[in-house]
């Protein structure tokens, strides 16, 4: 793979996707004011919880507010890149659109993942950042390089099997050919991430570990601010992080011998 | 000699197609028992084209020329038989064969919406690892051909139908491609747009020597454009051979115009046992055999009472049209 012209590929990416959403600013505006909204109402709904309980499944509320800053960043991500080109792919295919992708000679997972951006996700990004800023202080965390690394690996990973779930549900519109709600199914899921997997029934915590490894994705890293985090937690995230990047990876490889492009 | 630059051996082609009855009990019954059948849409088709050749696939609406460029350019796998394209397996799609070969579709578009041609245009020149100074000779040069030049600072979504198809041409041909494949280019373009278009292909080919599969309902682009074409009727070859060789083979008939004294006149040789094309008023078009021309006229001459008569080749739109239908 030619690293520089991926590279110059994904600049221009950012370069028309941003010009584009540029095109309509009150859109952006709207997109703006919706993020802060939507965070001061995740904040609202954590504290009524909190209201009579002085902890959630051993969570207190300044500590459940470091997985409501890790949900934040992970949610403008998830709308600064996977909302608005995961959810394409099903586009791509009921217009025949992909067959663009397809014959460009650069790899079309690459294409379908990166090329568009909604730059106001950008913003929850930040708030995120600046939340969890204020629970390392309130917290008194101590930052350290050990503490660092470890945080950016467990988000990263979580970025990684949240990118790949959406990816691998995405991928099945090759033969399901409309699959929206399955990607605003697992959007709804993604909600149950701002609260401790300790604060669920044993079930629960079962499925959303096992099944639809939602509870990986915020309380891990969390964890980790919390000095909780115990190393097979860490490898095994690492390790599902892998799994997911590769099946998803695999699986799209697969479907697309199954593509028979939409007629003309 | 000419090499081939498109072999295709025993190519065929299954899809899984599902059929629904009408009414909600055929929309329930096909949501919850969903029956599929196998379609044989492409069967045992072979042919080989020519480094530089520009040819037409011709067929009726769901005949199968779609599917056979769409196999020829790797967006589909075959089931059955083999196709090399620049000596490359096309759905493998390997960068070097993507690079060759270019997709114009004209229901399809592939530009920004909301931004400028252009930007697309760079866009592409950095997926085909072109450097800037390179992609702008290319979109100078091809917007020259194409005659478009202010159009590229405009909005896509702001453009005509034809500046955008011209522009979705540049898009497709910034890395100069060998073969392009068209699949309907003209589609919904006016009668000057298709023109220019075309004109413009005919360039490209001259320059380029380049290869083009085209596939079009307008028949004015295939006989501008083709000098060989391939009939597909039902998924397999009817006809694979020189345009005007098809032309002579299946037009056997003349269109004679005939302007009777009056309308009873142009009435009793409605019902006289000609092939009658149209009639209005006291005019009328009869279809003959070239090779009963002769007595035809002199039936019509001693019979009738005729004002004026003009003898025409048929439209050559409509003898390729009647060989669609048939």
């Amino acid at each position: 793979m030619n690293l520089r012209k991926y590279l110059k590929v994904y600049l221009k990416f950012l370069h028309t996707s941003l010009a584009s959403e540029l095109e309509y600013k009150a859109n952006i505006l709207i997109d703006l004011i919706t993020a802060i909204l939507s965070l001061i109402g995740s904040i609202f709904l954590l504290s009524i919880f909190y209201q009579n309980n002085g902890s959630i499944g051993d969570w207190k509320f300044e500590e459940a507010l470091i997985i409501q800053g890790i949900y934040t960043i992970l949610n403008g991500i998830t709308n600064t890149w996977f909302n608005p080109n995961l959810t394409e792919i099903v586009k791509h295919v009921r217009e025949g659109t992909l067959d663009f992708v397809l014959l460009k000679p650069i790899d079309s997972q690459f294409f379908i993942s990166l090329k568009k951006i909604n730059p106001s996700g950008f913003l929850e990004i930040i708030l995120g950042f600046f939340l969890l800023f204020f629970c390392i202080r309130i917290n008194q965390i101590n930052l350290n390089l050990g503490f660092l690394s470890l945080s950016f690996i467990t988000i990263i990973c979580s970025i990684c099997i949240l990118y790949s779930l959406w990816f691998f549900i995405s991928t099945t519109t090759i033969w399901f050919v409309k699959t929206w709600n399955a990607t605003e199914v697992l959007r709804s899921f993604l909600y149950i991430g701002r609260f401790p997997l300790s604060s669920f029934s044993f079930s629960l915590r079962v499925f959303f570990s096992v099944v639809i490894p939602i509870a990986f994705i915020t309380t891990i890293p969390s964890e980790i601010f919390l000095g909780l985090s115990q190393l097979w937690k860490i490898l095994l995230e690492v390790f599902v992080a892998m799994v997911f990047l590769v099946t998803s990876r695999k699986f799209w490889l697969f479907a697309l011998k199954f593509y028979s492009s939409a007629s003309s | 000699m000419v090499k081939n630059i498109i072999e295709v051996r025993n190519l065929s082609k299954t899809f899984n197609i599902s059929s629904k009855e009408p009414g909600l009990k055929g929309t329930i019954k096909h949501f919850l028992r969903r029956q599929t059948k196998s379609v044989k849409v492409i069967k045992d088709i072979n042919f080989e084209i020519k480094e530089g050749e520009i040819v037409g696939f011709l067929g009726a609406n769901g005949a199968g020329k779609t599917t056979i460029l769409k196999m020829l350019c790797g967006l589909i796998y075959p089931s059955e038989g083999s196709i090399l394209v620049s000596g490359y397996l096309p759905y493998r799609r390997k960068e070097n064969f993507l690079k060759n070969i270019t997709l114009i579709m004209g229901q399809k578009q592939q530009l920004i919406w909301d931004l400028p041609p252009i930007e697309s245009f760079y866009l592409n020149a950095s997926i085909y690892d072109l450097d800037k100074f390179e992609a702008k000779r290319r979109i100078k040069k091809l917007s020259d051909m194409l005659e478009i030049d202010d159009e590229l600072f405009i909005p896509v979504r702001k453009l005509s139908l034809g500046q955008r198809m011209k522009s979705e041409i540049l898009a497709a041909l910034i890395h100069e491609p060998n073969i392009l494949f068209l699949d309907e280019p003209t589609l919904g373009l006016d009668i000057n747009a298709q023109r220019n278009l075309r004109k413009f292909l005919q360039k490209y080919n001259k320059q380029t020597n380049a290869t083009i599969c085209l596939t079009s309902h307008y028949m004015k682009d295939i006989t501008s454009l083709c000098k060989r074409v391939i009939c597909i009727q039902n998924g397999s070859i009817s006809y694979d051979g020189k345009l005007n060789l098809l032309l002579k083979k299946l037009s056997p008939i003349k269109e004679i115009l005939i302007v009777c004294r009056s309308e009873e006149d142009a009435i009793q040789l409605e019902n006289s046992g000609f092939t009658v094309k149209n009639k209005e008023k006291n005019e009328i078009t009869i279809k003959v055999e070239n090779k009963s021309i002769t007595t035809s006229l002199k039936t019509i001459l001693n019979n009738f009472d005729i004002e004026d008569l003009y003898i025409n080749e048929p439209p050559i739109d409509e003898i390729i049209g009647e060989i669609l239908i048939k």
